[in-house]
């Protein structure tokens, strides 16, 4: 009890038969950042600046869901979203719709720093990215060709029924629809990219901080926006706690999941352990989704009703444990 | 249990000399739609369709900050947003950045049934309209003279503002500026709940006076500025930043179901203790049929009915309360 802790996550909803060195590569990125954040505490910066610096390193790296590796809009375009929140007054910053911002989560923290407002999209929200000089980039730099696979097998997969075999990508998947017709957010789940990447962090000063930053979902509506910019839905912190959500962002905002944690430590007294089981069981209706969390006492947990969550965590007692399966 | 419904064009800083000519017409809008709200309502219609009813007509009035008459981002041009609710199932629906849809919460509710999404924004969600083939207009149809002139007077006084009933003339030093502006009457919103328990909330805004472009206030966010589930239905109006962050509308059903407060209790507890004074209002209706409007700011232009026969028409705090 007491000290800092800090959890990490790629995603929730994984491809069963994902290739083991993909795994590995993920696990491996898991633990890195986690590390970074680690470290970052034993420097005892802030829970703020932790939960920032981690995101990025998820933003630039390509394995996941945000930033460079971001799914692509129906266009073939990116357009990312993200959002912060410091415990410490529930002070927040968001933003939709990026095309040129290299780190979203970043931008996030200069509308909570810097700006009069809280939620910046679109094109204004490109221009205060110019005006405060972040570092910007073509749109083309955030497109993998890994997504640019999925972008057509996605928009296969919106005209088909359950029995088409989708080929793999990568050399090693085979087709999941017709052997595990497991799906989210609509699409299959060998095509669904999980959405998402995010932060928690409590540092030793016992203040709790979220960030979480998301491509979205593969094959959007352009100007779709999900959970991740949501505060209360996929973000939330406040001085007892820090929630970052991941998966099917109908559920997450009709639940309003990240706040949902929160709310029934508040109002309910339950610990943060039983918070997280309480929402994923109870809150999530017919949804899928994951998500980690932080409690102003050291505590940290996480929780998902989908097959696999990408997810690392660790406490200043020494405990560290990186996984993505049950 | 029978129905019930609530109604605001936004809470504030509403002086309470507020000139005849200024608060009339708007008066006259509350009761406009009260009777439009009550008498869908009493012919059956579901809560969701009253909701986006009456929002509708508070959007058509250019005297609240929606739809025409919605205030002005510091370019001079039209931003809206709104979202809305059904209790029921919590499908959900919102948009934003709206710069030509006549009726951003009937666009919000086409989001929510005619998509697999829950929000869409700006020229995305400008598109879908076309697509839905919704009612769209020139952008100039809903800016008014007198937004013209707030933010001209924001941008002298440097400020962001939610709106400012005040008069428009320089000399007039009535006003108590906060921190960061003075009246606020950020939104309109509706609430309704049938004789069976069903709920609906919609809210509907043109933002901030002087907002840069771009922002999304508490609006057009669930949990926030609406919400609705089998307790009760909220839709919160003032300072988006604030509303935000406390979550409001979320907070007054989580009360309800965590604490066992009564929606009278839940909502006052909220605009007291969990949001700045002078930042927040709200309606809400409770399944059994209950009604509350609660705010912490000087007044809030508010209306609401019951099925038992009650009904209230104010501004500022009644002499009961």
């Amino acid at each position: 009890m007491g000290g800092w802790a800090i959890a990490v996550h790629g995603g929730a909803g994984v491809d069963p038969n994902l290739p083991p060195h993909v795994q590995e590569e993920a696990k491996k990125l898991l633990t890195r950042c986690l590390n970074l954040g680690i470290s970052a505490l034993r420097s005892n910066h802030s829970a703020i600046d932790v939960v920032e610096l981690v995101v990025r390193e998820l933003e630039t790296d390509p394995l996941f869901n945000s930033g460079r590796g971001s799914a692509l809009t129906a266009n073939g375009t990116v357009e990312m979203e993200a959002s912060i929140m410091d415990g410490k007054g529930r002070r927040c910053g968001a933003v939709s719709g990026l095309t040129t911002v290299k780190n979203p989560v970043s931008l996030a923290r200069l509308v909570m720093d810097k700006s009069p407002h809280s939620y910046l999209a679109f094109s204004g929200a490109e221009d205060f990215a110019r005006q405060q000089g972040v570092e910007l980039v073509e749109n083309e730099y955030f497109v993998t060709e890994e997504n640019v696979g999925m972008l057509k097998l996605a928009k296969e997969a919106n005209t088909i029924v359950f029995d088409y075999r989708i080929p793999a990508v990568g050399s090693e998947t085979c087709s999941a629809v017709a052997e595990s017709p497991l799906q989210m957010n609509g699409l299959p789940i060998s095509v669904y990219a999980p959405e998402t990447v995010g932060c928690v962090v409590v540092d030793n000063q016992g203040r709790c901080a979220a960030a979480t930053s998301t491509g979205g979902l593969m094959n959007k509506m352009n100007g779709r926006i999900g959970d991740s910019p949501l505060i209360g839905a996929g973000t939330y912190a406040c001085n007892l706690c820090g929630v970052s959500c991941t998966g099917e962002g109908e559920a997450i905002i009709r639940g309003t999941l990240a706040r949902e944690v929160a709310a029934v430590m508040e109002y309910k007294g339950l610990s943060l352990q039983e918070a997280v089981d309480f929402v994923i069981k109870e809150r999530l209706d017919e949804g899928f989704a994951g998500l980690i969390a932080v409690s102003n006492k050291g505590d940290v947990a996480c929780g998902f009703n989908t097959t696999g969550m990408f997810r690392g965590c660790a406490t200043e007692d020494g405990f560290m444990e990186v996984g993505i399966w049950e | 249990m029978g129905w019930a419904i609530a109604l605001h064009g936004g809470a504030g800083d509403i002086p309470v000399s507020l000139a005849a000519e200024r608060r009339q017409p708007r008066e006259a809008a509350l009761r406009h739609c009260l009777k439009v709200g009550v008498d869908a309502l009493k012919a059956q219609k579901s809560p969701l369709d009253v909701v986006e009813l009456v929002v509708r007509e508070l959007e058509n009035n250019p005297h609240y900050n929606a739809g025409r008459g919605s205030v002005l981002t510091r370019e001079g041009t039209i931003e809206m947003e709104a979202s809305i609710m059904d209790g029921n199932t919590k499908r959900c629906g919102a948009v934003s950045g709206l710069t030509t849809v006549v009726n951003p919460i009937s666009l919000a509710r086409l989001v929510m049934e005619k998509t697999p999404h829950i929000y869409l924004a700006f020229d995305g969600a400008e598109r879908f309209a076309r697509e839905q083939g919704i009612e769209t207009v020139d952008s100039s149809h809903f800016i008014t003279q007198e937004n013209i002139e707030r933010l001209k007077q924001a941008k002298e006084a440097n400020r962001v503002q939610i709106d400012y009933t005040q008069p428009i003339q320089k000399d007039e030093k009535k006003e108590t500026p906060t921190a960061d502006g003075d009246s606020q009457i950020g939104t309109v919103g509706c609430v309704a709940v049938d004789s069976h328990g069903n709920l609906a909330s919609a809210t509907s805004t043109g933002g901030l006076v002087n907002k840069m472009v771009g922002r999304i206030g508490d609006t057009p966010i669930i949990g926030a500025g609406t919400y609705a589930n089998n307790l009760c239905a909220v839709s919160a109006t003032g300072k988006g930043e604030a509303i935000m962050r406390g979550t409001v509308a979320r907070d007054v059903a989580a009360l309800m179901e965590f604490k066992g407060l009564s929606l009278k209790e839940a909502a006052a507890y909220v605009v007291e203790e969990c949001v700045p004074r002078g930042n927040v209002g709200l309606v809400a209706v409770s399944a059994k049929g209950e009604v509350t409007m609660a705010y912490n700011t000087t007044g809030m232009f508010r209306a609401c009915a019951t099925e038992d026969g009650y009904s209230e028409i104010a501004i500022w705090p009644s002499v009961q309360n």
